[in-house]
């Protein structure tokens, strides 16, 4: 094995609103059966990487739920296996990650246990599929201290909601600035990094002497003169469910055919835990289409170009258009659903409507009850 | 208690679908194989330990297994093992009977050492807890306990029967009596104490080397007046052994309210699907009276069907009454009515079948499998575009327009090319 993964799962996140108020990002239900972490973490073991790391810490419960077990993503192996790290008290000044680096250096056992030549980090909360292998090479041939995957970010989004890159000719990068008021490039790190695993245990106990605990700002952007640092352009499907309208839209690629040939048929596979759910039922008289279905739903009523989530319930004469609806939630007889995020377990009594705009859809959260 | 689970049976009525697996190992209600039904009834009713006795076309059953982790018979102690028949000291030796499947088997229960143990068949399809049927076993002092269906009455005189007294205590077999004295079916779930079942199988084998259990084993300790009890059961419970069963118990699954429900939440049935993508219905499509299982694409119609994982019905295309077992392709503005379409099999444009003239004249090779209007198409069959073919038709392989005259198949003809890897896979 060339390298361990790193999976950076423990950030909150106040623009997704209500959705996360029982869960982290990286354990945002997405696409009918996944879960955010689902993306990174198949990435990584898809790679040939058989040891993996998430570290978790903001309301973590509902992520922990899902990583019920390594042999879902075939680590379930003793060479390797899959470590889930949270934060905990111990003699010394640990207790919370103060930030993402302060959160792997609390872990640096794990590095300092491994044998292998690099580590890869990826965000737990974006959806891609990538063979980290190429970016090892390519980090390899530039013989790069720290190498950072970036997109060339299009005009329809808004770049400085990202870490901006500014790299010379030759893709080493010459400016890092985070989430910038006045952004000099389009090329945004999609927060996938790869680093020789001695470099980083250096790196880390340096910073952490100085009382710096940030990743991107007080190693990437610090050391960037320093060491040699290289952008990797990663041009396949990427999103980040940081907020309310993009999560929506990663949802909605879904219904694209090539998208969703990528994410969910394609080998190798994106894996997720699985459930056990009886094939979907639709009954009736019903039209649904444009739609994605998960298992175990059971589908009385109409839907057009929603994603829906498995073991959801909608009853006869009831709409639901443009919108997600997650596991379990159950829609009465006769209701319209538009432009609406339905969290888990949300009960929608016959005839209820939820109504929401293509700008601003309405989210009913886990467990309501309208 | 240890479960025991023949699934080396051919079940040679279902014809081509068995060509290249055991029955136990057949598709069911989409995403399943028969197998997964009395796998989970163990683990469900808290059976930790099962042999599962394999012989004919074992692969896909072995794959299905693995090591059980769907299950979670992925244990360190019990679990899931599979008992293959093998060759012993100076000879190979196949499993001859249901009976002699175990009495060679022998050593494997005897490493667990179980006060009972229960034998179960993989060929049905229903949910019960075994558990309970074990506690009616200790009530009962039981020696052996045999679950027993109560079927309608006119339909009793095709079962192997139980005559019992009023504590369900069992006093004759009777095999497909014409006037039965009751309508108790023997169905074939048997709980013995592990030292009774092991001295009548060493007992029975010195006697019948085809050693079975209802031909001998059963009637044996009878007549040793051994303590043998009924155990009653009402629940859903289906024989898939001949095409026209084995469609109608998929479709029973379609019905708004189904007789057999899987949607609950306890009692789950469990399967092999390492991948669950979501399923898709296109802007275009309309499916109705329908379950789809992880992975469907469908652009075109699906009504009154049944869809394994990964099906792709294209635009335009249309599905009804239909089973469609896993990673089909049906191809545009192509027609299926009442068909069975084994896994991978390819389907091109434009292609009809069960809907072209002929009526339901039976099949000409195995008028007594296919003969219900049903037309079958075995494991990664290949239509070309374009075909038209009728009523208990089997086609069977890669198959090439010039096997259509006139780009026609009639009702009742067939069509067997089998597949490359398997000699002479005429198993239709």
């Amino acid at each position: 094995m060339r390298a361990v993964g790193i999976i950076l799962a423990g950030g909150g996140n106040e623009r997704l609103a209500d959705l996360t108020t029982y869960r982290t990002t990286s354990a945002m239900p997405v696409g009918s059966c996944y879960r955010a972490i689902d993306f990174p973490l198949s990435n990584m073991t898809n790679s040939g990487i058989n040891k993996v790391a998430i570290i978790t810490q903001h309301n973590s419960r509902s992520l922990h739920d899902h990583l019920s077990s390594p042999k879902w993503w075939d680590l379930g192996s003793k060479q390797g296996g899959m470590f889930v790290l949270s934060p905990y008290l111990a003699g010394n000044n640990s207790g919370w990650f103060k930030d993402t680096a302060d959160s792997i250096y609390q872990n640096l056992t794990f590095l300092r246990r491994s044998k292998e030549e690099y580590v890869v980090i990826s965000s737990g909360d974006c959806v891609y599929k990538m063979d980290f292998n190429d970016m090892i090479t390519y980090h390899e041939r530039k013989n790069a201290d720290i190498t950072i995957a970036y997109r060339r970010v299009p005009d329809s989004e808004d770049i400085r909601n990202y870490g901006v890159l500014e790299l010379d000719e030759y893709e080493r990068m010459t400016d890092l600035e985070e989430k910038p008021l006045d952004p000099q490039s389009d090329l945004a790190s999609i927060g996938v990094y790869v680093i020789s695993r001695t470099l980083l245990i250096e790196l880390l106990e340096t910073i952490s002497r100085e009382g710096r605990y940030n990743l991107v700002r007080d190693v990437f952007a610090r050391y960037r003169k320093q060491k040699r640092i290289f952008g990797y352009k990663f041009d396949g499907y990427w999103r980040n469910l940081g907020s309310v309208s993009t999560y929506f839209d990663c949802n909605m690629d879904f219904l694209k055919r090539d998208i969703r040939a990528l994410l969910t048929i394609e080998q190798p596979y994106i894996k997720t835990k699985p459930k056990d759910e009886p094939p979907a039922k639709f009954n009736g008289r019903a039209v649904i289409s444009n739609c994605l279905v998960g298992s175990g739903a059971i589908l009385d009523g109409n839907a057009y170009r929603s994603v829906i989530f498995r073991k959801v319930y909608t009853g006869e004469n009831s709409q639901v258009r443009n919108s997600i609806v997650m596991e379990g939630t159950r829609i009465g007889e006769g209701c319209v659903v538009e432009y609406a995020i339905l969290d888990k377990d949300v009960v929608l009594s016959p005839g209820a409507n939820v109504i929401g705009t293509p700008d601003k859809p309405t989210i009913l959260s886990k467990g309501s009850v309208k | 208690m240890i479960a025991m689970l023949l699934a080396g049976g051919q079940g040679s009525r279902l014809g081509v679908l068995t060509a290249t697996k055991a029955k136990p190992g057949v598709s069911f209600g989409g995403k399943y194989r028969i197998i997964d039904f009395p796998m989970s009834n163990c683990v469900n009713s808290g059976v930790d330990t099962v042999g599962v006795l394999t012989q004919y076309q074992p692969l896909q059953l072995n794959q299905h297994i693995g090591i059980g982790i769907p299950w979670d018979l992925d244990r360190r102690s019990g679990g899931v093992t599979i008992l293959s028949p093998h060759i012993k000291a100076e000879q190979g030796e196949w499993f001859t009977g249901t009976a002699n499947a175990i009495y060679q088997n022998i050593s494997f229960i005897d490493k667990y050492n179980p006060e009972y143990v229960l034998i179960l068949g993989g060929d049905h399809i229903y949910k019960m807890d075994y558990s309970a049927m074990l506690d009616f076993h200790k009530v009962n002092s039981a020696d052996v306990t045999i679950a027993a269906l109560q079927v309608p009455w006119e339909e009793a005189p095709r079962f192997g029967l139980m005559n019992v007294y009023d504590d369900q205590r069992i006093y004759e077999f009777e095999e497909k009596p014409p006037n039965p004295k009751s309508n108790l079916a023997n169905m074939g779930i048997y709980i013995f104490k592990w030292d009774i079942l092991r001295d009548a199988l060493e007992r029975d084998n010195r006697i019948h080397p085809d050693s079975d259990f209802g031909m001998h084993v059963l009637p044996m300790l009878l007549h040793d007046d051994a303590r043998m009890f009924a155990y009653p059961f009402n629940d859903y419970w289906r024989d898939v052994g001949t095409i026209e069963s084995y469609w109608e118990a998929n479709m029973d699954l379609i019905k708004t309210v189904p007789d057999f429900n899987l949607y609950e939440e306890f009692n789950k049935i469990y399967t092999e699907s390492d991948h669950q993508p979501p399923i898709f219905t296109g802007p275009n499509a309309v499916v109705q009276g329908a379950i789809l299982s992880e992975g469907c694409e469908v652009l075109g119609q699906v009504t009154g069907s049944v869809l394994g994982p990964g099906v792709i019905v294209e635009e335009g295309a249309s599905v009804k009454d239909s089973i469609i077992m896993e990673d089909c392709y049906i191809g545009r503005n192509s027609r299926l009515e009442r068909c069975i379409v084994d896994a991978g099999c390819t389907v091109g444009d434009g292609v009809v079948i069960g809907c072209h003239g002929g009526g339901n004249v039976p099949n000409q090779l195995r008028p007594k499998i296919y003969y219900t209007g049903i037309t079958v198409l075995g494991e990664r069959t290949v239509v070309p575009d374009g075909m038209r073919i009728g009523q208990n038709c089997v086609i069977y392989g890669e198959t090439y327009p010039s096997d259509y005259p006139d780009a026609v198949l009639n009702s009742g003809e067939s069509i067997i090319r089998g597949q490359k890897t398997t000699e002479g896979g005429d198993e239709a």
